[in-house]
């Protein structure tokens, strides 16, 4: 299923899926040192040796940002129904199943809503692990419904990406997602609503080309992948090489597209930082006083 | 050259050539052939309606893509009693993938924005095969806005392969465009109309096709990705693009069904490309009955609708 995401190029690495193996010791795919696992998990997956940023569950990303890891799901039972009856080299409904029983996850994309350093929030977060964190009918369903609490709580916004794009198996279904995302983000933008978008590696196709691309600000994990067509695509269209970095984060930053590239350590602070700065949450009466005391 | 070139119209191509040497032998012998012509005729007639009515989906996307199928610019010649095009994205360049402009149809004041692929080698190269860049997707927004302004009404045109996957493509932002769009156009406060007349492929279609109603010609697809590329990643084999195009269920009857499209326009026996005119008539009729429906509701209530219409879209179950 992920072959899409498979680059063949040597130039552009693609790292295996499952790159956080089971066992004590970790190989980085980035340095190739060979790292002790309980060492990485203290560093949120961030290689000891290079600072590459595994690529993480959405139950890890919870662990980093959640005050305590206390949450309450949006949307829980939300899950999908196969509604083209798809069948291919798998079917899909023994697909969904499969990724079901991996991850412990119903889809690609976990919702929810809780406190980011005191200040509550509202979040999606998607699972590369899950079926390449394609975006079929259940994650536009349940980011939709993230969205409206949301916009009904008055609540800042939080998308964490990762995915290959829309899930073919759901046919044109899957691509109304991005109209079905893009329209409720509209509405949540014109009630005062922020969104902040985090896109992790990878994450392209329909996701860039909808919500990815929608985030008051845009921030990235380091070094992701980040494009609209696969790199093996282009290189057809152009028949040459692509240039070294191409589609990372750091090239879209350069090229305007992302705000700030942020690392994970930091991505917490970041987050309830750029909350208060635009008055959601807790500490719009500390800056009252603050002004107070300086009169 | 014989309007039926696609492998599956074999048969009507037998019929038209046994018409053309039974004509010429009557000419060279001085027979009276008329009988015959006239029976081969009514053949023919009879072969195109179990034909055409039977198509398979692959081969409506063959149809589809018709070499000979009417164009937007075809279209827009047609309809139109006053066009001037406008070009731009004020940012980069001008897209000619995507032609845009204003326009009177019958008292009616529209802003088109229409994919264009270009008809013969240069015009292809020019039009950039109807694969826009961000630019066309730009140069759209730029137009749609202008349009809301103005209050002026919004037709769309689609018919492409696909967004450009260039590297340059890429560099100044293909998915932004596209995002952008979708965001922009779900609260635009004029009416809407999205018409696939050809190809519906994924993001490139999508954004220019948010809007309050979606048409589609008989003979389109629209979708996710193309039968060929769905077939190269799912069944590893593209040339099991007729199967993809079957499990994806990829043509208007199947948007209709699905509850993605509102009407479908019925084509000509044999595809748009049998008669331009035809072709033309149907989907002026389409746009000002559409226009005349939409106009009648307030923009508050349109926009809520519309963003309403997108989030019935998709089957799950909640638990």
């Amino acid at each position: 299923m992920a072959e899409w995401f498979r680059r063949k190029s040597e130039k552009i690495k693609t790292l295996d899926k499952r790159e956080i193996a089971e066992g004590m010791w970790l190989k980085c795919p980035q340095c190739q040192e060979v790292v002790y696992r309980k060492m990485l998990e203290e560093n949120h997956f961030i290689c000891t040796n290079c600072t590459h940023h595994f690529r993480i569950t959405s139950d890890n990303y919870i662990q980093l940002l959640m005050d305590d890891g206390k949450f309450e799901e949006i949307a829980a039972n939300v899950q999908s129904v196969d509604p083209l009856n798809f069948k291919a080299t798998k079917n899909y409904t023994d697909q969904i199943k499969t990724a079901q029983e991996k991850t412990g996850n119903k889809d690609a994309v976990k919702t929810l809503i809780g406190n980011i350093n005191g200040i509550k929030a509202v979040l999606a977060i998607m699972d590369f692990s899950f079926i390449g964190g394609s975006m079929g009918s259940v994650v536009g369903e349940k980011i939709s419904q993230a969205i409206d609490r949301a916009a009904k709580d008055h609540l800042p916004l939080v998308i964490i990406t990762a995915s290959g794009g829309a899930r073919m198996q759901e046919g044109a279904y899957s691509l109304m997602q991005m109209a079905k995302i893009s329209s409720k983000l509209a509405r949540y933008s014109d009630l005062g609503g922020l969104y902040i978008t985090v896109i992790t590696d990878p994450t392209t196709g329909g996701t860039t080309a909808s919500f990815a691309m929608l985030g008051d600000i845009i921030l990235a994990e380091p070094n992701a992948l980040i494009g609209f067509a696969g790199a093996r695509v282009i290189k057809q269209t152009i028949g040459e090489e692509l240039p070294e970095g191409f589609q990372r984060s750091e090239f879209l930053l350069e090229k305007g597209f992302i705000d700030h590239i942020v690392g994970r350590k930091e991505l917490k602070t970041t987050l309830s930082d750029l909350f208060s700065f635009f008055n959601f949450g807790a500490s719009e009466k500390e800056e009252l006083s603050e002004v107070d005391d300086n009169e | 050259m014989s309007n039926y070139i696609l492998e599956f119209e074999a048969p009507l191509r037998e019929i038209e050539d046994k018409i053309d040497s039974m004509k010429s032998t009557g000419i060279k012998t001085g027979m009276d052939v008329t009988e015959a012509v006239q029976k081969l005729e009514e053949q023919l007639t009879n072969e195109k309606k179990i034909l055409y009515e039977n198509l398979s989906r692959w081969e409506r996307v063959q149809l589809a893509r018709h070499p000979k199928r009417p164009y937007s610019s075809d279209y827009i010649s047609r309809i139109t009693d006053y066009w001037f095009e406008l070009h731009g994205d004020r940012y980069f360049s001008d897209d000619p993938a995507m032609i845009c402009g204003i326009a009177v149809i019958d008292n009616l004041k529209l802003m088109i924005i229409s994919q264009e692929k270009g008809r013969g080698t240069k015009s292809k190269l020019f039009r950039n095969f109807g694969m826009a860049r961000p630019e066309g997707y730009r140069k759209a927004l730029r137009l749609m806005k202008l349009a809301e302004k103005y209050k002026i009404p919004v037709l769309t045109l689609i018919d492409t392969p696909g967004a450009y996957p260039g590297l340059g493509a890429e560099e100044r932002g293909q998915a932004e465009a596209i995002a952008r769009n979708l965001f922009e156009m779900s609260k635009l406060r004029v009416p809407i109309i999205n018409i696939v007349i050809g190809e519906g492929a994924s993001g490139g279609a999508l954004g220019i096709g948010v809007g309050d109603k979606m048409l589609c010609f008989e003979n389109t697809w629209y979708s996710v990705i193309s039968p060929e590329g769905c077939a190269t990643i799912l069944f590893r084999d593209a040339s099991r693009a007729p199967e993809a195009a079957d499990s994806m269920m990829v043509t208007a009857k199947d948007l209709k069904y699905f509850g993605i499209a509102d009407t479908i326009l019925p084509e000509p026996l044999g595809g748009t490309h049998q008669d331009y005119n035809q072709s033309a008539d149907t989907l002026k009729n389409a746009i000002l009955d559409s226009f005349l429906e939409l106009n009648k509701i307030d923009p508050d209530k349109r926009i809520e609708n519309r963003i309403e219409k997108y989030d019935k879209m998709g089957k799950w179950s909640d638990g």
